[in-house]
């Protein structure tokens, strides 16, 4: 098994529930997408081209400032249960974990963390450089992929275009190949049925949304992405300030809907938290999904100050370690039963039961 | 590569998201099954417009110039624009020089413009100044960190490129 122990806080830093608004938004993620000048894209590169992109970024790397202390993890070395694992610490795309190890001569595949800061390599571009920050915070997110983007593009000669910006294998990237993306819990814009409206009036506005794990999956526990449509056309900062002010108006609309499930359902949503946390301190056996939606009932309750002494950072551990992988990777299954619905039940009463031990 | 939902076998171009009672889903289309599910390309173009442009490569309605666009591979990685139309990804940088008049249009139609306005980037050769400024910061930084043999590296690659 991977040690993410040697990432500096296993790369767990931006879910300490700190930073703006870090009750509704979880985390920033900014991504800069990059092509090495000359050399085919990933997908249409043989195995020479994809260790040459490699031995490029790693050099690179290692002569930033970003180098030092920093781990690095070779996608081909891994099991899949360990792929899976940065996937979902959001260390690494699902694109990036899930590419086949089994192409010959090796995927080239690798990811540097230096914290919750580092590169992607031979994902759909050669590199990925990626951060997350907890909490709204796209202006220090960007200073800081800006700094690694100078960085390594001192060293690597990077494929750009004097009309059309940075050159990536999609088009739907090229430009300033800059994707930022809020994780925001919407609850309350869910109880009142005011989702719809205003996710579609993000898409009015040039951004885009999905559910937290992923594309393709249905929404859960009201999380939702909300990003960057265009990358194209628009400068680094004009992208991050639209964004920011979208973000902080949906924030104020999931305030003013909670406030009104306060004033005209108090008892209805009392109940409805208080179930959510009663519901995880003893259950014996929870899906999933079903975790992720009562977390997110206890979320709105501890928001609300409706349920006292539990701390967002605990909140959002359990959504980390509830996930499969890490569930396989840090807890015993509880014997005779091959479910895993039993250890994460296991887990988040463990977990929970700590917290209010504390708070005794 | 995400698969096509319906048919499982060629790659979705289509992403399609619908909200119905507050429930979102979204659905990841070929061409074809997109085409045969009637999800209508014309009034939310702007929305997914890939798809679309996707259908519309290499037709016989593009002429002139984009007819020979349409018939070339391009010398950098050896890709033709049927190859970009099947996976939605292009073969190398040079594409973008190769298939230009048809990547102007589904840029502009992707983002509504096609002359970027950010960074712009100075290449390492083109630039030792840039290259200068990067490794002072390194070694203003080195220094901060009181990592000295850094530092002491740092100080020699400045004076050799000054």
């Amino acid at each position: 098994m991977i040690d993410l122990a040697l990432v500096p806080d296993g790369g767990l830093s931006w879910l300490d529930g700190s930073g703006p608004q870090a009750n509704v938004v979880l985390s920033t993620r900014v991504r800069l997408a990059r092509n090495v000048n000359g050399v085919a894209f990933t997908s249409r590169a043989g195995p020479p081209d994809r260790a040459r992109v490699l031995d490029l970024v790693d050099a690179a790397w290692r002569g930033s400032p970003f180098g030092r202390g920093s781990v690095r993890f070779l996608l081909d070395d891994l099991a899949p249960d360990d792929r899976l694992l940065l996937h979902e610490r959001h260390l690494a795309s699902r694109e990036l974990t899930a590419a086949p190890s089994e192409r010959e001569g090796g995927s080239g595949s690798a990811v540097y963390l230096s914290g919750s800061t580092g590169v992607m390599v031979n994902e759909e571009d050669h590199l990925r450089l990626q951060t997350l920050h907890s909490g709204l915070a796209l202006g220090p997110a960007y200073a800081e992929l800006e700094r690694l983007d100078a960085s390594l593009g001192g060293a690597i000669p990077f494929a750009f275009h004097s009309e059309f910006g940075y050159l990536t294998a999609c088009p739907t990237n090229a430009g300033t190949g800059l994707r930022a993306s809020v994780l925001i819990h919407l609850p309350g814009l869910v109880l009142t049925k005011e989702i719809a409206k205003v996710l579609q009036g993000l898409t009015q506005v040039g951004l885009t949304f999905r559910g937290l794990y992923g594309e393709g999956s249905e929404v859960v526990g009201n999380f939702f992405q909300l990003s960057n449509q265009t990358t194209l056309g628009k400068s680094e900062e004009e992208l991050l300030d639209h964004l920011g002010k979208i973000v902080r108006q949906v924030v104020t609309y999931e305030e003013q809907a909670r406030q009104v499930l306060l004033r005209d359902a108090p008892t209805i949503i009392e109940d409805k938290v208080w179930r959510a946390y009663g519901l995880l301190r003893h259950a014996r056996s929870l899906s999933f999904e079903e975790a992720m939606n009562l977390l997110s009932g206890v979320r709105l309750g501890v928001g609300l100050n409706l349920i006292p002494g539990v701390g967002v950072y605990t909140l959002n551990k359990l959504l980390i370690f509830t996930q499969p992988a890490h569930l396989a990777a840090y807890e015993t299954r509880v014997p005779g039963d091959t479910d895993a619905r039993a250890a994460r039940a296991a887990y988040v009463r463990r977990v929970l039961d700590e917290e209010a031990g504390r708070r005794a | 590569m995400t698969l096509c939902d319906t048919c499982g076998e060629r790659e979705a171009v289509v992403h399609l998201t619908q909200i119905v009672d507050n429930t979102i889903t979204t659905l990841h289309l070929c061409e074809r099954c997109a085409a045969e599910k009637g999800v209508e390309m014309g009034a939310q173009v702007a929305k997914f417009p890939l798809g679309d442009f996707l259908a519309s490569l290499g037709k016989s309605a593009v002429a002139g110039g984009a007819a020979a666009e349409a018939a070339a591979s391009c010398p950098g990685c050896g890709a033709a624009l049927a190859d970009f139309r099947q996976t939605g990804r292009l073969g190398c940088a040079r594409c973008y020089d190769t298939f230009e008049g048809h990547l102007r249009d589904l840029l502009r139609r992707l983002h509504g413009n096609t002359q970027h306005e950010g960074e712009r980037y100075g290449a390492p050769s083109a630039g030792p100044v840039r290259r200068l400024t990067e490794l002072q910061e390194q070694l203003r930084r080195a220094v901060a960190a009181e990592d000295f043999e850094l530092a002491a590296q740092l100080r020699d690659a400045i004076r050799g490129l000054e």
